[in-house]
């Protein structure tokens, strides 16, 4: 059993408020990721269940039990740092050994431990060695290592992935993923990469400027992101977001307008001050037709062909860019004048205080 | 920096602390339960004390109640058997006819000591100065074996003033090797340490000889520091030699120089060890300095004065500290600069 | 005019030999013997007996006159090779002089006693070294004392010093509490207060704890060096924070986290403070000499310093005193030399 609690956690350096009224529960088994872009408090906040730093107001608790003033050695929690922050003066086996010793665990044991996470971790090979003379792939697996032979009750980890190359990166997800399934253990994930996020997490918290702006799980964040920056963050390439005018044309259905000329209608009624909302649409929800088929006109202005799917960038009449994905290959060139066709099933609209807006 | 952290130092660091290691362990029961008292950022404090301790027993309380010294008179050694004088040690010190005339104060070895200082400081901050900087600058050409180089160079800087002393001494005694060399060229011996002048001169001369390398090694640093492209690209201007040093090689080595010029001056002020020994402040007082002239006051002669000379170190740590605000205000220019560069 | 370029941003000269050249040259040359010759002169005095010191001109090499026992006289006598009228030399022993009249016997016929002019006469000498120089002082003087006293100091005033100003520097660099600025503060404004300035109170301070006469007395004052916490601190500053965050998630108590993981890191700016530690208390000498008065408590550089002032100066013990004085500094320059430079270049340490 691990669930923590946080309970309108706050936290602030001298005048400046780095987080405000945090609530968020976290299951026991769960993994639950924190994403936002830097300097949202994502890395604060789990400084703060660590017990690193101690909140200015509210109350962190571990399975109910209150653990705001305990300090971090006391939580049994585990950390992988961003650094990894191995100590270099200490073999593999002896960073692995330092928490237990401290501990007062019978050397047997530490060395069964120690035996188990290398061989769960492949880095028996290496336990003599220093961590200088280990390569970046190999020192995050000691960090993560440090982390296993300590049993904790939950995993803190602290954008772990990033000091890795691309490639590695998405084999140690996949393997860090392989991990969670195999020790069930609550694990606490921060990361400012949305795609680490959308593959790892059981839920997602999105952080931003100290608030939390949306928890879910990642499908739910896709689907039905609560407000434009949620909408913003997620997904890649970025959701197209376009100013219109909605207004009601008819019983149950409504007419979206863009920048007074081109316009569509959906079935349900928005409801909007003035009518003036945002459209949310995500690339792959858009399709090239030829000129006149479509809902709006555009001109082609760079086209991307990945090969197994094209991104094609065009400008609409206002001005604005938008994105479409288009599977496969698509036979179209910078210049050329087509129609973007939407997936009216699949828009986000959200109101002029950036929140989303169910169509009724 | 990993790297060098797994390097040598560090191993041997580790064998020579693991002998202790457990002693430490010992420390580390009682310590926990102080923790728990205090917190972890509480424990500062403990890290902190037995340094600020000592600092404050012998550093700081010595620094507050030598004004006190220099107020009170007497020869009595504890400041609570001493009687309250005011300003009267400093009106002795000042009491002069002429301060440019020693002979017309009525301490009249302190003026002798302040002008000898002076001119020491003076000349020797000069001739300093310069033989570490063409001493850099020969260290910083395309040497073979350049660490062997700047090791003769270095040598003296770590002998003792004594050992320094007793050196020239022996060097500069009438039978000693200098005279031989003169001897052997043809000139008359001279009995360097016993001459007015010439024992000045040679105070001079071995102190110089005893901390060039440490400035030169300063300058040398500095001059590494400077980046070659700078060179490169004058060269592709076509811009004289002479003006590359002028222009480029001085001022980007300006910082080192006056780190070192204000070093120089510092140390150069409260000349003592090598100079005592050497010298012992004679022919006469004619290399009698600030220091001695302290420490021959309030400890060495038959009428000790303890305030006299605690009012004269307070001036020496006057001109001292105005010296050190110089060298900070040095450094933190030089760090911005090192920023913004 | 380009090698002038090239002595001024270190290249080496084209083809020929420019004046610069022959100046660096001469300079190097010039450094060698100014810098080394003085020592190495004062080494080589040190092995001669105290007749040869007296010599002017004094020989290079340590030479001693040959001597004899001869039949009816107690003391050895000096061996001289003389030179006869005929040209022909003879070794004889020279039993006194008498103006420039010198009476020598033949060692082979201690009976007759020869009259020779003392411009007819050269000593019978060899090269020898008068190890007696460093023998005596230890057995008839106090040296070994004075020896014992150093060793101690030096090696109690640089632990001291390390784990004092290591700790202090662990506190002033991981830590964040109310005061740390202004303890920083204090700590550069008195880098460079010197003992000079506080001599008076200082001795008052130190006679009024009993420490006056003590080898403690020459020990505290020096081991709260602003200096050494200053540079240990700008060292720790470079390990990162997240280590010690790692060893509190690990369970590992603050005094842990000092001992096991700041310490180890620290060891190339502790070991840089150790040496220079060794050195500046070898070599102190002003407060030393004020705080110690009895002759048993001397250091080495007082009890030298004091030698060399008495009124008859035995030179012969006293240059061996002054290189054994030296022997320490010398294998920590030989040893350590450029483990020493590179951190005077990286820290201004002095």
């Amino acid at each position: 059993m691990s669930r923590i609690t946080l309970t309108d956690v706050s936290r602030a350096f001298g005048k400046v408020g780095v987080l405000h009224d945090i609530n968020l529960d976290i299951l026991d088994g769960e993994l639950i990721v924190f994403v936002g872009p830097s300097g949202c408090g994502k890395s604060t906040l789990l400084r703060l269940i660590a017990g690193l730093d101690r909140p200015t107001g509210g109350a962190i608790a571990i399975d109910g039990k209150d653990v705001t003033t305990v300090p971090a050695a006391d939580r049994g929690l585990a950390m992988v740092f961003q650094s990894y922050a191995l100590y270099p003066h200490m073999s593999v086996r002896q960073n692995l050994a330092f928490g237990l010793e401290n501990a007062r665990m019978a050397r047997a044991e530490i060395d069964a431990r120690i035996a188990e996470a290398a061989r769960m971790l492949e880095i028996a090979p290496y336990l003599d060695r220093r961590p200088g003379q280990l390569s970046g792939g190999q020192r995050q697996r000691v960090a993560i290592g440090r982390a296993i032979v300590r049993n904790p009750t939950a995993f803190l980890l602290d954008e772990p992935l990033s000091n890795l190359d691309a490639e590695l990166r998405i084999s140690t997800r996949a393997e860090l993923a392989a991990l969670h399934e195999r020790l069930s253990a609550t694990m606490v994930y921060v990361t400012h990469d949305q795609i680490e996020a959308m593959t790892l997490a059981d839920r997602i918290v999105v952080l931003r400027a100290g608030r939390i702006e949306q928890i879910g799980t990642p499908l739910d964040l896709y689907n039905h992101p609560a407000n434009l920056f949620v909408a913003g963050f997620i997904g890649a390439p970025r959701m197209n977001l376009l100013p219109v005018k909605a207004a009601t044309s008819g019983t149950g259905r409504s007419s979206l307008t863009l920048d007074g000329s081109a316009g569509f209608e959906i079935d349900g009624i928005v409801n909007a001050v003035n009518g003036d909302v945002t459209l949310g649409l995500r690339p792959h929800h858009i399709s090239l037709v030829d000129a006149g088929k479509g809902d709006i006109a555009a001109r082609v202005a760079l086209v991307e062909a990945l090969g197994s799917e094209t991104i094609v960038h065009t400008k609409i009449s206002g001005g604005q860019t938008m994105l479409a994905v288009v599977a496969g290959q698509c036979p179209v060139a910078s210049g050329d004048m087509v129609d973007l066709k939407f997936d009216t099933s699949h828009l986000h609209l959200f109101d002029s205080a950036g929140l989303r807006i169910t169509v009724s | 920096m990993e790297d060098f952290r797994n390097g040598i130092a560090t191993r041997a660091g580790a064998m020579i602390l693991a002998p202790v290691g457990w002693l430490a362990n010992l420390f580390d029961a009682p310590l926990r339960v102080l923790q728990r008292r205090t917190g972890s950022n509480g424990m500062a404090v403990f890290f902190l004390a037995p340094n600020m301790l000592i600092f404050g027993i012998f550093v700081l309380f010595p620094l507050v109640i030598n004004i006190l010294y220099s107020m009170t008179g007497g020869g009595a050694l504890f400041l609570g058997d001493r009687t309250f004088v005011g300003a009267e040690q400093y009106q002795r010190l000042f009491n002069c006819g002429s301060y440019l005339d020693p002979k017309s104060c009525a301490e009249d070895l302190f003026w002798i000591a302040v002008w000898n200082t002076l001119a020491f400081v003076v000349l020797q901050v000069a001739m300093m100065v310069a033989v570490a900087l063409v001493t850099a600058l020969v260290l910083n050409r395309d040497l073979r074996a350049r660490s062997f180089w700047r090791a003769v160079f270095f040598f003296p800087v770590l002998l003792s003033p004594v050992v320094v002393g007793l050196i020239w001494r022996w060097i500069l005694q009438r039978q000693g090797l200098l005279n031989l060399m003169v001897f052997e060229m043809g000139g008359t011996p001279v009995n360097w340490l016993v001459e007015r002048n010439w024992a000045f001169a040679a105070t001079i001369m071995v102190s110089v000889w005893a901390h060039v390398g440490f400035y030169a090694l300063i300058l040398l640093a500095g001059l590494q520091a400077i980046p070659k492209d700078l060179y490169e690209a004058a060269e592709m201007d076509g811009t004289r030699p002479w003006r590359v040093f002028w222009r480029i090689t001085l001022p980007l080595l300006a910082p080192n120089l006056l780190v070192v010029l204000v070093l120089t001056l510092i140390r150069a002020v409260q000349i003592f060890d090598e100079v005592y020994v050497l010298t012992g402040g004679g022919p006469g007082t004619s290399t009698l300095f600030l220091t001695q002239y302290i420490y021959e006051v309030g400890f060495a002669s038959l009428l000790r004065n303890p305030g006299l000379a605690s009012a004269a170190s307070i001036l020496m740590g006057a001109v001292l500290i105005v010296l050190t605000l110089i060298q900070l205000g040095i450094a933190r220019r030089n760090e911005q600069r090192g920023k913004t560069r | 005019m380009s090698s002038v370029a090239e002595f001024l941003f270190r290249r080496r000269g084209g083809a020929g030999w420019h004046w610069t050249d022959v100046f660096t040259w001469f300079w190097l040359i010039g450094g060698l013997i100014v810098m080394f010759g003085p020592a190495l002169w004062l080494v080589n005095s040190s092995f001669k007996t105290p007749a040869a010191l007296a010599e002017f001109p004094p020989t290079i090499l340590p030479y001693v006159t040959a001597e004899a026992v001869v039949e009816g006289y107690e003391e050895p006598l000096q061996l001289f090779e003389v030179r006869n009228d005929d040209g022909s030399v003879r070794v004889l022993a020279e039993v006194r002089r008498l103006g420039i009249v010198a009476q020598m016997v033949d060692p082979a016929d201690p009976g007759e006693i020869i009259r020779v002019n003392i411009q007819n006469r050269t000593p019978k000498r060899s090269i020898a070294f008068a190890l007696d120089n460093y023998v005596q002082p230890f057995l008839a003087f106090d040296f070994f004392l004075y020896l014992r006293n150093s060793v101690f100091v030096t090696v109690v005033a640089t632990l001291i010093t390390l784990l004092t100003n290591s700790m202090a520097a662990f506190a002033l660099s991981k830590y964040n509490f109310r005061g740390r600025s202004a303890v920083m503060m204090l700590i550069v404004a008195t880098l460079m207060v010197p003992l000079s300035v506080i001599l008076v109170p200082l001795y008052s301070v130190i006679s009024a704890m009993g420490l006056f006469n003590s080898l403690w007395g020459v020990i505290l004052p020096t081991v709260a060096t602003p200096t050494g916490v200053f540079m240990l601190r700008q060292y720790m500053l470079t390990i990162p924070d997240e280590l010690i965050d790692a060893a509190r998630m690990d369970k590992a108590s603050e005094w842990q986290i000092y001992w096991r993981i700041i310490l180890p890191l620290t060891a190339p700016a502790l070991a840089v403070l150790a040496i220079f530690s060794v050195v500046w208390r070898w070599n102190d000498f002003l407060w030393p000499l004020i705080v110690l008065s009895r002759r048993e408590l001397y250091t080495l550089q007082v009890g030298l310093n004091t030698y060399a002032g008495e009124l008859n100066v035995q030179w012969h013990y006293i240059l061996a005193m002054t290189v054994v004085t030296m022997i320490p500094v010398v294998l920590v320059f030989i040893f350590l030399q450029r483990f020493i430079t590179t951190g005077i270049a990286g820290s201004g340490l002095k």
